[in-house]
């Protein structure tokens, strides 16, 4: 009787003594991101001065500029094409063989390492067209990396469409495209902009993608807004380093003598944009389910 | 009728079409990066005639710019991608674990609402952002700790990985944990389990096989990452002696060299090898979590 009490007190102390370590772990763990978090906005505020934040010379402007410029006319690409392929996914690929290889396929673009993307964009894009780095190949490459995200979050979005609507819809006549396009996408417009500003999030922060597409300079004068000429902003034939190559490039090459205060605050400016995208997200994501469930 | 099959045309075929044509370049785009991939990767052994054997087993890493010929042996880089990545695993999988347990049975609110989200951020700070990390705060931190001339080292490319798999395998840990029928659960506790019996025993059992893809999609992302690892690991092309040593990797190698050489030369064509060869692990990464989920669905 005293035994099995003995091991029944060590059963709950095991259990507690677990609890505890796993409670620290995960208490680390949010500790661990503060700490990371702190440390970047901490050096970047101290690298930050007038002259690295501008858009000439040394500044990150024209990073931050080349950045969001690469991510949206690279989303202007994936975007409909990733809708597409999720409509098709969802609506128009049936049960078939041809799903079966599809599904593969995308998985595989998924899950390939980005550096692999790159050198595929660099080989097709800039090689053997002869061209020099560019920011339409890094568009181009980029949207290689997320055309699978959105179309998965098209066919999901799709899916998760009310069965009823559809055959309501088809009910009245409509064929199977009208009803896809005017009342399946339509419901589906949340959940597949969350899609997007995650791809854009991604984007961001991508640069294996980019070292051999897009380049890792650019020469831009802010005053020159012709986008036929090589140092507008506007020129998507022309080199650009966004602010995730920018880091890299400081590292490998960086020549300048404050290259680690640029890096420091590249990374800090580039965290946050992350960030506040990841975030946005996230609280559209959760409007849309209060909305579903009736804003309880 | 013909009237009504223009309409369809316009209501119906052409849509169809277009979101079929599509579909279906994905799948012509994925076979063209194995294509190319593959066609530029058999340079080395078609062209500059050099066998299987010496680029998988040799480590005489020594090739040539313009038309000469040199040796191709790649396996300190095949080794050194196996030994961060293995590290890398070693490190995370505890702790991710550890948090997909709290995350699903300790304290899912806290979790749910807390945890997540952070999961997430992490997820999304950028791979160059964590080897800037790694190369300016851990690199010197781990020379000083060890009284090293240089902190760059299998340990400091395995800590950084660890830290961008962590999330990976946290989150997918966590599904699968949370996936536990709670008849399961409630059958436990009724038995008169505590509850890191009932953890033990019902819910990582179940979750079992959800834990292992987390696993093997860390594994991957480890093998696959290029520039953080690039960063720290100090790319030097020798055998690591022991984890406070420098190595190389393949995302490492080609991404710094790459750039420097010409194009068909020997040296561009091994680096392509190097990339194929990457590829190729990626695609056995991918099978095996299908084999690994075909398990799951047949229980």
């Amino acid at each position: 009787m005293s035994l099995e009490r003995a091991r029944m007190k060590r059963t709950k102390a095991v259990d507690r003594v677990v609890t505890v370590a796993l409670s620290t772990i995960a208490a680390l763990f949010v500790v661990l991101l503060a700490v990371i978090m702190a440390w970047l906005l901490y050096k970047g505020a101290k690298a930050a001065t007038p002259d690295l934040l501008s858009f000439t010379g040394y500044g990150v402007g024209i990073q931050l500029f080349n950045t969001v410029y690469l991510v949206t006319l690279s989303l202007l690409i994936t975007v409909p094409i990733g809708i597409c392929a999720g409509i098709y996914l969802a609506e128009y690929a049936g049960k078939g063989p041809i799903i079966a290889v599809l599904r593969t396929c995308i998985e595989m673009l998924s899950s390939l390492p980005s550096i692999i993307v790159g050198l595929f964009g660099f080989l097709v894009l800039i090689q053997m067209t002869h061209s020099k780095w560019n920011l339409l190949a890094g568009a181009l490459a980029l949207a290689i990396l997320n055309v699978p995200l959105i179309a998965r979050t098209t066919e999901d979005a799709l899916r998760a469409v009310d069965r009823s609507y559809y055959d309501g819809s088809i009910g009245l006549g409509a064929t199977r495209w009208q009803t896809t396009m005017r009342i399946l996408v339509r419901a589906s417009v949340p959940r597949i902009i969350t899609g997007v500003i995650l791809a854009a999030g991604r984007g961001f922060g991508e640069a294996a993608v980019l070292i051999y597409t897009s380049g890792m300079n650019s020469a831009v004068n802010f005053n020159n807004w012709n986008p036929a000429s090589i140092t507008s902003p506007l020129n998507i034939l022309r080199p650009a380093d966004t602010l995730a190559v920018h880091i890299w490039a400081l590292k490998t090459e960086g020549i300048m003598a404050n290259a680690n205060q640029i890096a420091d605050l590249s990374a800090a400016v580039l965290v946050i944009l992350v960030l506040v995208f990841s975030l946005s997200a996230r609280w559209m994501g959760n409007r849309f389910d209060k909305k579903m469930s009736g804003g309880k | 009728m013909k009237e009504s099959k223009l309409r369809k045309l316009k209501t119906e075929y052409l849509g169809r079409t277009i979101v079929t044509v599509f579909g279906i370049s994905i799948i012509v785009l994925t076979l063209a990066i194995l294509a190319f991939l593959g066609y530029k990767g058999s340079a080395t052994f078609l062209v500059n005639r050099h066998s299987l054997a010496s680029f998988l087993f040799s480590s005489n890493w020594d090739p040539q710019q313009a038309g000469q010929t040199g040796s191709v042996g790649s396996a300190v880089f095949i080794v050194g991608t196996l030994e961060v990545a293995a590290l890398a695993l070693l490190i995370a999988t505890p702790f991710s674990l550890a948090v997909a347990i709290f995350i699903s049975d300790l304290a899912p609110r806290v979790g749910q609402r807390f945890l997540r989200p952070i999961v997430e951020i992490f997820v999304g700070i950028p791979s160059v952002v964590y080897g800037w990390l790694g190369l300016t705060v851990l690199v010197p931190f781990v020379a000083k700790i060890f009284h090293l001339p240089f902190g760059f080292s299998v340990l400091s490319a395995g800590l950084v990985l660890a830290v961008m798999i962590f999330p990976t395998i946290t989150s997918v840990a966590a599904d699968a944990l949370q996936a536990t029928p709670l008849e399961s659960k409630e059958a436990s506790y009724a038995l008169g389990s505590t509850r890191w019996q009932m953890i033990r025993r019902v819910a990582l059992r179940y979750g079992r096989t959800g834990i292992l893809t987390g696993i093997v999609l860390g594994l991957a992302r480890a093998c696959g990452e290029a520039l953080a690892v690039a960063m720290v690991v100090g790319q030097s092309n020798s055998f690591a002696h022991g984890i406070l040593a420098p190595t190389n990797t393949i995302t490492a190698v080609i991404t710094s060299s790459m750039g420097n050489t010409v194009n068909g030369s020997e040296y561009n064509n091994a680096l392509w090898s190097l990339a194929f060869l990457l590829l190729l692990i990626s695609l056995v990464f991918i099978i095996v979590i299908r084999v690994i989920g075909r398990q799951r669905e047949e229980r």
